[in-house]
Parts: C-alpha cells; sequence; structure tokens
C-alpha cells in the first residue's frame, strides 16, 4: 500500500543508526529526508509542515530512552504521529434507526464511483444487510447501464428507473420507495462525477442530500490523486459534510498520501480502500495498520486474520504436530497448499509481509500459481501409498506420475527432491520466527514457491 | 499551424482563448500563488524561496523539479546575476517553457490510411471521453473515423463508446463483452484498411501499471495491430488524470516501457488547479503532451503547444 515510503523512511533511518544521540543536526537532516519522502508520496505540502513540526517537537522534547536508539525513538514518534493524524480507531459505517439508510456515494470524474457502489453493496450484504442500488447519473453515457451490468455481476439489486428518466432527484426518490418497500435497509446512490469547480452539478448534490437525508455521504477519492486530493476533499465536505472517504485504487503503486491528507484536512474519516478490480477487493481501513505499513512494519495483522479465516485450527495443530514428529507427508503437504491458495492471490498475502530484515527481499519475489497448481495435480496423480511414503516412488512410478499429471519426469524429480529437503529443513523451523509469529501457518520456506531469494 | 498524422492543418483563432479558459484553474493556483508569494518582495531571501517551493509542489510539479528550479535560481543570486523578486517569474517561466520544449516531438507520418491510435491509461483517466473528442476533431478536419471497442473488461464500456460513435457520427466495431480485445482491434484495423477510413482510435481497458499481465495485454495488441498494418500502431497515447500526483511519472514511465508510449494526453485539466505533473512527464520522461482536454463538451479537447500553454499561464 505505502511500501516506496516505507522504503524511503527505512533508508532514512538506516542512516541515521549508529549516530549515538539524537541532536538537533542528526534529527534535522532525518527531517528534511522524511519531509521529501511525503512529499513524493503526495502527501499534501501543509500537512507535510505540519507533520514535521509534531515530529520535531515530540523528538527534541523527548527524553533519550536509554532502551531504544534514536533510529528507533524516531520510527516511533513518526508512527505515533502518522496514527494521529489517519485516525485512531477504525470507523464503522453509520446506519439510520428507520431504514433504508441512504448513503450517497460522491467523487470527482473517475475516482471509481460505480465500482465502489458495487463493492459496498456486496460488502454491505457479507455483513447482514439488504442493500439496494441506484444510479442517479443522467449524464455520463451508459453510467446507469454500467451499475446495471455491476448489479448482475454482484448478484445485489439495482432499481433501474425508467431510461427515460433524466431527474436524478426522481430517480433516487423512487429508488427508496422501491427499497422501503421490499424491505431493503440500505439504498447507495451512486452520483454523477463532477469536476468540483461544478457549481450546478454541486447543487444537485446538496439538493439530493438535503431531500435524501442520508446518513452517510461518502468521498471516493483516487488513491493517484495528487496536491489536489485535499483541495476537492475539502471542497466537497464544505458543501456537503461528507462523513467518511473511501480510497480507491489502492492495489497500484501510488503511495497514497492523499490518505493521509484528507483524513487531516476534512477531519472525516476513512472508512475502506479499495484494493483491486474484483468485486471482494474492498476492506474497511485500519489506521493503526496503515501506519505500519507506511514504516515497513508491514501488515501482519490483516494477513494473520485472512488466514484465520481460511484455515482450519483442528487442521492446523494436527499439522504442527505432525512437522514436529517428521511424519509430514506429501498427502499433508498437499492440503496445506490447498489451504494457503484459499488465502486468495499469492501476490496479495506478500504485499502484507514486512519487507523488512529476513523477508526484505521478499517484494522481488514473483510467485508462479501456475506452479502450486502444477505441483498438486503432480501430488494427485499419486496413489495413496506413495503419498505416505515416497521413498517407494521408482523410476517406472515417476513415469506414471508424469503422465498422469500432464509433466515431466523432471518436474516430478524436482518435486520429491524439494520435498525431501523441506522435511529436513522443517525440523529446524518449528521453532523459528515464522514458527511462533503465524503458528498455523507454517510453510516449508522456498518450497511451494521455487525459487526466492534470501531465505 | 498544427502538426497531425496527416501533415498539418491551420489552427483555429480561439486556441489560444480556449486554452486560456481551460487552464484558468491551474492559472489560479499556480501564476497566482507565485505573484502572491512575490509581491511586494524586493529581496530574494530564503523566506521567499520556501514560499515559492511551496507553490511549485502544490502544483504537482514533483520535488526533483522544484529543487532545480530552486537551485538555478540560488545559482544567480550568488552570481549576482539576479538580485530581484520581480526578475523571479520571469526566470521560472524560462525554465519551465525549457522543460516542455525539449520533449516536443512531431507525431510520426502516416503515407497511407488507416492511422492507427491505440489509446491506454490507468482506470477512470478519462480515455473513452478522450476518444470521443478525437473522433469529434478528425472529423471536424474531415477525416473518416473508425473506434474500436476494445475495453472489454468495464461494465457498459462498449456502450459508452458506442454513444461516442453516435455523436461523431462514426462506426464502431465492438463484439461482446469479456471476448479477446485483440480480436475486436484485429476486426477494426482490417474494416478500416478495407473501407480506406483515415484514422483507428482504440479504446482499451484501464489497467493499474502494476498489473503485469494486463500490460502484457496491450503488447499483445500492439502485435496484433503490427500483423495488419507493419507500421501500427501509429500513435500509442497515454490518458492522464490532471489531478494525479508523482504516481502519474510511474504510469508514464511503465507504460511507455511495454506499450511504446508516444504522447500523453492531459486530460481533466480544469478541473484542477494543478497541471505540474506534464513538466514532471516531460522532465523526466521525454514524452511529448499531444492533447489537453480542457471541459466536458466535445470540442473541448486543444492540440498542446508548450509556448502556448505557458503563455496562457502567465498571461492573463
Amino acid at each position: 500500500m505505502f511500501d516506496n515510503l516505507s522504503e524511503k523512511l527505512q533508508r532514512v533511518f538506516k542512516n541515521l543508526r549508529g549516530e549515538g544521540k539524537l541532536s538537533a543536526e542528526n534529527m534535522e537532516s532525518a527531517l528534511r529526508e522524511i519531509r521529501m519522502a511525503l512529499l513524493e508520496a503526495d502527501v499534501n505540502f501543509r500537512v507535510v509542515k505540519q507533520l514535521i513540526e509534531n515530529i520535531k517537537q515530540k523528538a527534541m522534547g523527548e527524553e533519550v530512552l536509554a532502551a531504544l536508539s534514536p533510529s528507533q525513538q524516531v520510527v516511533k514518534i513518526v508512527h505515533e504521529e502518522l496514527i494521529k493524524i489517519l485516525g485512531s480507531h477504525e470507523s464503522k459505517l453509520r446506519f439510520a434507526n428507520e431504514p433504508p439508510s441512504v448513503f450517497l456515494i460522491v467523487g470527482l470524474q473517475g475516482s471509481g464511483k460505480t465500482t465502489t457502489t458495487g463493492k459496498l453493496a456486496r460488502w454491505l450484504s457479507r455483513n447482514g444487510h439488504r442493500p439496494m442500488m441506484v444510479s442517479v447519473d443522467v449524464y455520463r453515457p451508459a453510467a446507469r447501464e454500467q451499475l446495471k451490468v455491476i448489479a448482475r455481476e454482484t448478484g445485489q439489486p439495482v432499481y433501474e428507473g425508467a431510461a427515460e428518466e433524466k431527474q436524478p432527484m426522481e430517480l433516487a426518490r423512487a429508488a427508496r420507495r422501491e427499497s422501503a418497500n421490499s424491505g431493503r435497509d440500505v439504498l447507495l446512490v451512486d452520483t454523477a462525477g463532477r469536476l468540483h469547480i461544478d457549481d450546478q452539478l454541486m447543487g444537485e448534490l446538496s439538493e439530493l442530500k438535503e431531500q435524501l437525508n442520508p446518513v452517510e455521504i461518502l468521498f471516493v477519492a483516487d488513491a493517484m490523486t495528487g496536491q489536489d486530493a485535499v483541495k476537492s476533499a475539502d471542497e466537497f465536505h464544505k458543501r456537503l459534510g461528507i462523513t467518511g472517504v473511501i480510497l480507491t485504487k489502492m492495489d497500484g503503486d501510488a503511495r497514497g498520501g492523499g490518505a493521509l491528507s484528507i483524513r487531516h484536512v476534512t477531519g472525516q474519516p476513512l472508512k475502506f480502500v479499495g484494493v483491486g478490480e474484483k468485486f471482494d477487493a474492498l476492506e474497511p481501513f485500519h489506521p493503526d495498520r496503515a501506519a505500519n505499513r507506511i514504516l515497513g512494519m508491514g501488515d501482519i495483522l490483516s494477513f494473520i486474520e485472512k488466514a484465520g479465516e481460511a484455515i482450519d485450527q483442528k487442521q492446523a495443530v494436527e499439522m504442527q504436530r505432525k512437522l514436529i514428529e517428521n511424519e509430514f507427508t506429501l498427502e499433508d503437504f498437499r492440503d496445506q497448499l490447498r489451504q494457503i491458495r484459499k488465502l486468495g492471490p499469492l501476490g496479495s498475502l506478500l504485499d502484507m509481509m514486512p519487507k523488512v530484515g529476513m523477508l526484505k527481499d521478499l517484494k522481488d519475489v514473483k510467485i508462479d500459481e501456475k506452479e502450486i497448481e502444477r505441483v498438486v495435480a503432480i501430488i494427485d496423480s499419486m496413489t495413496p501409498r506413495e503419498r505416505d511414503n515416497h521413498m517407494i516412488i521408482n523410476g517406472s512410478r515417476r513415469r506414471r506420475i508424469a503422465r498422469g499429471s500432464g509433466t515431466s519426469v523432471q518436474e516430478v524429480n524436482q518435486l520429491l527432491k524439494q520435498y525431501a529437503q523441506a522435511r529436513k529443513m522443517m525440523k529446524g523451523l518449528s521453532g523459528g520466527f515464522i514458527g511462533r509469529k503465524l503458528g498455523k501457518m507454517k510453510m516449508p520456506a522456498g518450497f511451494p514457491f521455487g525459487n526466492m531469494p534470501g531465505m | 499551424m498544427i502538426q497531425t498524422l496527416f501533415g498539418t492543418v491551420e489552427q483555429e483563432p480561439s486556441l489560444l482563448e480556449k486554452l486560456k479558459s481551460g487552464v484558468q484553474k491551474t492559472r489560479a493556483g499556480l501564476v497566482s500563488a507565485l505573484e502572491d508569494a512575490l509581491q511586494g518582495k524586493k529581496e530574494i531571501n530564503a523566506d521567499l524561496l520556501d514560499e515559492l517551493e511551496s507553490t511549485l509542489i502544490a502544483s504537482d510539479m514533483g520535488v526533483r523539479t522544484t529543487e532545480e528550479i530552486l537551485e538555478r535560481i540560488r545559482q544567480r543570486v550568488e552570481r549576482h546575476q539576479l538580485n530581484d523578486a520581480a526578475e523571479l517569474k520571469g526566470l521560472i517561466r524560462e525554465h519551465l517553457l525549457e522543460i516542455l520544449q525539449a520533449s516536443e516531438r512531431a507525431p510520426a507520418h502516416v503515407a497511407e490510411p488507416p492511422a492507427v491510435i491505440l489509446v491506454v491509461g490507468v482506470n477512470g483517466s478519462g480515455k473513452t471521453t478522450t476518444i470521443g473528442k478525437l473522433a469529434a476533431r478528425f472529423k471536424s478536419e474531415q477525416r473518416s473515423v473508425i473506434l474500436c471497442a476494445a475495453d472489454t473488461f468495464r461494465a457498459a464500456a462498449i456502450e459508452q463508446l458506442e454513444i461516442w460513435g453516435e455523436r461523431t457520427g462514426s462506426p464502431v466495431v465492438r463484439q461482446s463483452p469479456g471476448s479477446d480485445p485483440s480480436a475486436v482491434l484485429f476486426d477494426a484495423v482490417s474494416a478500416a484498411r478495407a473501407r480506406k477510413v483515415d484514422y483507428v482510435i482504440v479504446d482499451t481497458a484501464g489497467r493499474l501499471q502494476t498489473k503485469e499481465n494486463l500490460m502484457a495485454e496491450l503488447q499483445k495488441m500492439a502485435r496484433t495491430a503490427k500483423k495488419v498494418i507493419p507500421e501500427a500502431p501509429h500513435e500509442v497515447l497515454l490518458v492522464l488524470d490532471a489531478t494525479t500526483g508523482q504516481n502519474g511519472l510511474e504510469q508514464a514511465r511503465k507504460f511507455t516501457e511495454t506499450s511504446g508510449v508516444t504522447g500523453i494526453v492531459l486530460a481533466k485539466l480544469d478541473g484542477t488547479a494543478k497541471g505540474g505533473i506534464v513538466v514532471a512527464i516531460a522532465r523526466e520522461l521525454d514524452l511529448p503532451i499531444r492533447y489537453v482536454g480542457v471541459g466536458e463538451k466535445v470540442d473541448d479537447l486543444l492540440p498542446f503547444d508548450a509556448e502556448k500553454f505557458i503563455a496562457s499561464l502567465f498571461e492573463i
């Protein structure tokens, strides 16, 4: 998410390392570096100014703690200040006492309102709500058509309205009636995109607000927006009083400095981030985790949460026992691969890992999902006896397995060799760092994914 | 006179006027802020330079370009070539113009139609709208146009392009949603060649530059175009949202690497107080800016001209 910024700050602190004490001079150069990093990450320059001021004040006023090195101390301060700016707690959606709760989705053109509306509807329905969507964008060609298609793809209902209806207000009112009649508890209103200077469209939004009395006005912001992000968010906030921000396109390499800035300027919390093109790629925003990520501490919490969803506890305990007693068979290995795949795309999992210390080379790892499929196919082609005891797999068995799985004997050989190595390694690993950190998620390092540098 | 793929055409007289009103916001942001910073100041000191720095950074010009400008000012002050704050504006203007002109480049000349124009960019940058406006522009130059609906991914993208097709009277070559974009492209280019149409404008699905498989798809499309016409695509336009910050550079870099971008279209410039990313891109990637989108109307796409762009920033 904020990887590029993390790297830069880490470099700053690396340079700080070795300096015995926090002094006015070494702080000066560190602050300059932090400032540049934040600016290059598109954090608004006014916000940067204040952030730097706060960090300076705190760093100078603080007793040098014996337990911390100066760089650790600066990291701690920056971390605290970042959280302060990102919001100290995660913020929930609000709902009206009397359904349907109306959510207005607003934002600039091309920020991703319509896609986000679809994602939010899906998220709401997964979390015990019964949402309905309506597009009141009567201006952009095929905008309403787009929401209809999204509704079909997400399986969430949309109020279509008559194609010739050109009044946003009429569409919204009819949709609200329809929601109430069909027992829907949330109505998501996808509004027309606008450039914030457009008074007429802004007026239309104010009117929608007045008439529909929405509980949430969610401002959709593109993570790639530069210094202007704050300005448009601020303008929307002044005119409409937004209640929250959804940051989109965070799966790219945008540094997302806008995230920091919008919260700071409007005082309104970030509620969700969009992290992919699929409709389930919407996550609640966690300020503490985002701050961790900025500083390269990784997002272990999200990772563990995700792992927890996909992994069966009992199986995990059993696996642990087997690992320790070296009874880990090819069958167990296949089960493990399947569980890993349940976690979702491996690349996005890796993104959550901290890129420091022994794991810092992870960012260059490209995982070939097909490779995992191939390995599973090879194991699938074995007999239960072979899976139980790999020692019996001789030349002719290898040929059979290769034919059965559509691979080559070389690939089967390679898998068996790696498996034997991994078994040996795992005994040593079961007490290691990953073992402690993730417990149930033990992965034989380097095994399923081919070559991982530095591991 | 402006350069097009088929030679030059007379420029409409109101171009400067239009550009001026289009970039009014930019002017309000950058130049007015500069003027505010310089107002009533005689001496060039650290405070003034600080203020200048904030102004330039706020325009999304990037830390490096900003540092470069400031360094130049500092040097001249040291050498006593510059001591009046009033001269700063001229100096900055000169520097920006230098950067923008250095990347100017005439488009490839097309001997025999059709000229294939691939339009690429991240999600929501304004590709489809830009294509509609481009089609209208070519039509007004008495050229024939075929639109190619190769965004088969986004919901209703094809319908959106068809509406532009109707508005501009250009036929749209399409297939069903989810089909192979290269196949649609092949159809469109073949049809254009058979019917001797001047331009094929290809709408592609928005993609973040980090998605390698999607970037590879663009490469495949370029290869497909070459199968029909060896010189195609004649132009690969990267559409950038003018509100984009420093990530714009990364976009330009990655799209250039994979799909050989030949020019930039800066869209939605009317909505923003910035536009500085143009300078950063010209400076670091040496890519020409071809067009600027300055409004929602069909004729609100203007050819970019560095001198006029700067002039419209600095002259009221």
